[in-house]
């Protein structure tokens, strides 16, 4: 049964509003205002999906530049700047703009479904975190289309150590460009770490305990929570840096007796979080996915949801190990290696669970089945060479080098990037109700599984060779032109695969075969629901019986039937399913946000003409987002209800899909 | 929400629709605190940092902060909390009378603290001769007390925003249209709160250029006198868009965003102290 079937039957009641016309609830369900005026986590969502993998083809095909100038030594397809350049927006393009809204699509789309809830906390709030995500994303990549000299894309590699962003060296708008683009990422990141937090735990269905929440919801709290606690570390370092660019401060300038490795550790306070930021979602994934096709509960779910929240705490602990190398003292190298390598234990438990879910299962080899199974062997070697790491010692030796570039491109993207793709493989039918054909999905998996490791597997090598990493080319004698030329051919096979996979994507988005209810025997409450699920999600709120609670349900249908008619029966008697207006101020107060950023970023403080651009605009854009803000808080938290028609229930159809 | 407010009696420490019991409100702004806790924890680490790796020939804190006047904004920012609290209290019972005047007293501590640190400011630049780009010291100074004061004035706008918003009328209210009289009315109080700030510190400034009192009235009148006209006059105005006219809609059920501003009153006080204590009474150990 499709949404539009049901809505049909919905009967609309809508209070009132008292406020002047122009701030009447929009109510469009089509079109492009219904877009900008959302407020349901499923189309928020699914925008979050759509702008991620925009920006991951476009950090995909930074990276096959970067692999053809290295492809032969002393090669020229590319100047020295540009390099900097495309390894640069590579970086913060894939880590900022492609893995982690993509997490976010999943932690949208899905967790209020995993605890039966109807929306996110702060469904306003949710819009805004997504527009300002995209104004972020805007004005990181503005300078592509800025002249060169004066502005030009961000080049300053993703870490930015000054002092190659400081003002002296680097005097053009492309790093003012990159602080303005990360600080309304972190805004977006944080509004919208808030709302998960206190939709996971305060919106939770009956009887959903904590110990009974489903693996992928529990790492999108400790994700969160690593978000909102790991972003102000690099929001303040990033104000301090904008400070010394705009108003001659010292924080990073030797010159006034600043000291440049303060912004090293600031930095890595945030860098280090963010590395679990990236793989913690793709971990709870795979713990949804292993024991669907194992066709058996999670093996030891208390242990791997501790060990979640283990590697969040540690994570805050191990920051340094990214600077063994700049002389911190023997006490700290060492408790920071000690640190790091304690780390490797709550990951190994994990490890150790997924392969006891998978211990005589009833395994079913299916595409989202194949990446997860490859996340597990490709993230284990990733975190094998990150443990080498550890041992300060032997990172003197790998620190900047092609190893470390080996390293955490298996954690990257055997780890994350596979999960999310075994994920988007995962929740498709439950999306759009359609399904990713087998034949095509297993041709990609295997594309992009070769691909990957013939690309990444040769730079360990390069690496102990003594290649650098950020080096824009090489001479012929160095013994690095067979790995290097192994390494691009791998590029081309896994931006193949890649291709391969998108394109059968988007292919069965529009024209994929149609799949019932339920289509892989799910376990999880998301599963119960028909697809693709309707704006009101559950018709009536679940009560939760057990961990699996849908796979409960399923095995006592007699039992749920009955609660769940009373429920309805209940709410109807109480009004009806509760349903938030649209709104299009968060719109509004995001896009105040774009042109204050524009209006730091791309005037000159000196001479006097353009500092009147700067502070005239960015006053602008502040008085926009606080008029947005403010008609946003002046709609108030009304809404309008739906009522379920008795013939059109949807709760009826209990049928499986095969 | 709120038309539910009259016919039930409300529980302010459990809300039974989540499942904590927590309002969602109030665990939002805990959560956004924890975040806050680390963006001053950065701002006052940089502090300490620099303070224990001073630049050779750098500003002695000792000989430019004034602990006396800074003891003093302190207080009156304690007090402003307190105020605070019993603007939550009275909300909780219903009283909307005595929440604003606690607001608005909340709000005047609260600008007696900003004119404190925008006199602080001006002194340390023109006397004592600290600015932001001139010396280390100046650097994570301003820096840090600077985003300290961004979050009392982001306070300040928002009890402000709160106390017009609790003249919204009301179920048989004879008010026909609220939406322009409440944007005249917050734009009234902010001009007020904002020339109140300049008068009051061009009073200090003319009691210490001119050494006798007559002398010193005499240079602030003159320089303040149409200042001063047309803060009376916003002042009139407020008076007068706070007239009563019939039931408001604020309430009790309001009482969850009063406390979260609250919330967030309490925090960037607290946050105070320790800046006090790390910033300026360390450098008197």
């Amino acid at each position: 049964m499709d949404a539009s079937a049901n809505t049909a039957h919905l009967i609309k009641e809508e209070q009132v509003p008292a406020a002047p016309k122009f701030l009447a609830h929009p109510t469009a369900k089509t079109g492009l205002m219904s877009w900008l005026t959302t407020v349901d986590h499923k189309k928020i969502g699914f925008l979050y999906g759509f702008f991620a993998l925009i920006f991951f083809l476009v950090g995909g095909f930074e990276a096959l530049l970067i692999r053809t100038q290295l492809m032969v030594p002393n090669n020229n397809v590319l100047t020295a700047q540009q390099y900097n350049t495309l390894f640069t927006m590579h970086g913060t393009t894939m880590i900022f703009l492609a893995v982690m809204p993509l997490s976010s699509a999943f932690f949208n789309f899905i967790m209020p479904l995993q605890i039966g809830a109807r929306d996110v906390a702060f469904p306003r709030l949710n819009a805004f975190s997504l527009w300002t995500f995209v104004a972020g994303a805007i004005i990181l990549n503005i300078g592509w289309f800025l002249p060169a000299d004066k502005y030009g894309a961000p080049d300053g590699a993703w870490v930015g150590y000054p002092p190659i962003t400081s003002k002296t060296y680097n005097p053009k708008h492309a790093i003012d460009f990159w602080i303005m683009g990360l600080q309304l990422l972190g805004v977006a990141s944080i509004a919208a770490s808030l709302n998960f937090i206190v939709t996971i735990i305060n919106m939770r269905a009956p009887g959903m305990t904590m110990m009974r929440l489903p693996v992928f919801v529990w790492m999108t709290l400790v994700t969160s929570f690593l978000i909102v606690l790991s972003f102000p570390a690099i929001t303040i370092a990033l104000v301090q840096l904008m400070m010394d660019r705009n108003f001659s401060t010292a924080f990073f300038e030797v010159s006034g007796g600043g000291m440049p490795i303060l912004w090293q550790h600031l930095f890595w306070v945030f860098g280090h979080p963010e590395v679990y930021i990236l793989i913690l979602p793709a971990m709870g994934i795979i713990s949804e996915i292993l024991p669907t096709f194992s066709r058996k509960p999670l093996f030891g779910y208390p242990i791997v949801v501790f060990s979640g929240a283990c590697i969040g705490f540690l994570g805050f602990a191990v920051w340094s190990h990214h600077m063994f190398t700049t002389g911190m003292g023997t006490v700290a190298t060492a408790a920071f290696a000690l640190a790091t390598m304690a780390i490797a234990v709550p990951t190994g438990v994990k490890i150790f669970n997924w392969i006891g879910t998978l211990w005589g299962g009833h395994l079913m080899m299916r595409t989202p089945m194949l990446f997860a199974l490859g996340f597990v062997w490709m993230f284990m070697m990733g975190g094998l060479s990150g443990i080498m790491h550890s041992a300060a010692p032997a990172d003197a030796q790998q620190h900047d080098s092609y190893f470390v570039v080996a390293h955490f491109h298996y954690v990257l993207i055997g780890g994350s990037i596979f999960a999310l793709l075994a994920g988007l493989h995962y929740w498709f039918p439950l999306m759009f109700g359609r399904k990713v054909s087998e034949g095509w999905g297993r041709l990609s998996f295997w594309t992009i599984f070769v691909g990957f490791n013939v690309t990444f597997f040769p730079m360990h090598f390069l690496g102990l060779n003594g290649m650098p990493r950020r080096t824009f080319t090489y001479d012929p004698n160095l013994g690095w032109n067979t790995a290097n030329y192994i390494a691009t051919m791998g590029a081309y096979l896994l931006g193949i695969g890649m291709f391969i996979y998108f394109a059968v994507l988007a292919y069965t988005y529009f024209k994929g075969e149609k799949v019932g209810r339920d289509y892989w025997d799910g376990r999880t409450l998301e599963w119960s629901l028909q697809n693709p699920p309707p704006e009101y999600n559950f018709a009536a709120i679940p009560t939760v019986h057990a961990r699996d609670s849908w796979w409960y349900e399923k095995q006592n249908r007699a039992e749920i039937e009955r609660e769940r008619a009373e429920k309805a029966k209940a709410e109807e008697a109480h009004g009806g399913i509760h349903m938030p207006f649209g709104s299009i101020w968060p719109f509004v107060a995001s896009m105040g946000l774009l042109v204050v950023a524009i209006g730091v970023t791309c005037f000159d403080s000196n001479p006097a003409p353009g500092i009147h651009a700067k502070l005239g605009l960015t006053l602008i854009g502040g008085v926009i987002t606080f008029v947005g803000i403010y008609f946003w808080s002046l709609e108030g938290n009304e809404g309008y209800h739906l009522h379920l028609d008795k013939d059109g229930k949807p709760v009826e159809d209990h049928g499986h899909g095969h | 929400m709120s038309s539910h407010a009259a016919t039930a009696e409300i529980d302010h420490h459990h809300d039974p629709t989540t499942s904590t019991g927590i309002p969602n409100k109030k665990l939002l702004m805990w959560a956004f605190l924890a975040s806050d806790c680390m963006f001053f924890g950065v701002l006052i680490s940089t502090h300490l940092i620099y303070r224990l790796h001073p630049p050779a020939g750098g500003l002695d804190p000792k000989v430019i902060f004034s602990p006396e006047l800074t003891s003093f904004s302190t207080f009156i920012l304690l007090m402003s909390s307190l105020m605070m609290a019993l603007a939550v209290t009275a909300i909780q019972k219903g009283n909307v009378k005595s929440c604003r005047w606690s607001l608005l007293t909340t709000i005047f501590f609260g600008m007696i603290f900003l004119g404190c640190q925008v006199y602080e400011f001006e002194h340390f630049v023109h006397d004592k001769k600290m600015t932001i780009s001139n010396s280390l010291l100046g650097t994570t100074f301003y820096t840090l007390t600077g985003t300290h004061g961004c979050h009392v004035a982001i306070g300040v706008l928002w009890l402000a925003l709160m106390y017009v918003r609790s003249f919204k009328p009301g179920a048989g209210s004879a008010q026909r249209s609220w939406f322009s009289g409440q944007i005249f009315h917050a734009a009234t109080l902010i001009v007020v709160l904002l020339l109140a700030l300049k008068v009051t510190l061009g009073l200090v400034h003319a009691i210490q250029v001119q050494p006798s009192l007559g002398g010193a009235m005499g240079l602030f009148m003159k320089e303040q006198v149409l200042w001063i006209g047309a803060m009376l006059l916003a002042l009139w105005g407020c008076v007068w868009f706070a007239r009563p006219r019939g039931p408001v809609h604020f309430g009790v059920a309001n009482a969850i965003d009063v406390e979260s501003m609250g919330l967030y009153w309490h925090f960037v006080d607290i946050v105070w102290i320790v800046i006090f204590t790390a910033v300026y009474l360390l450098e008197y150990l």
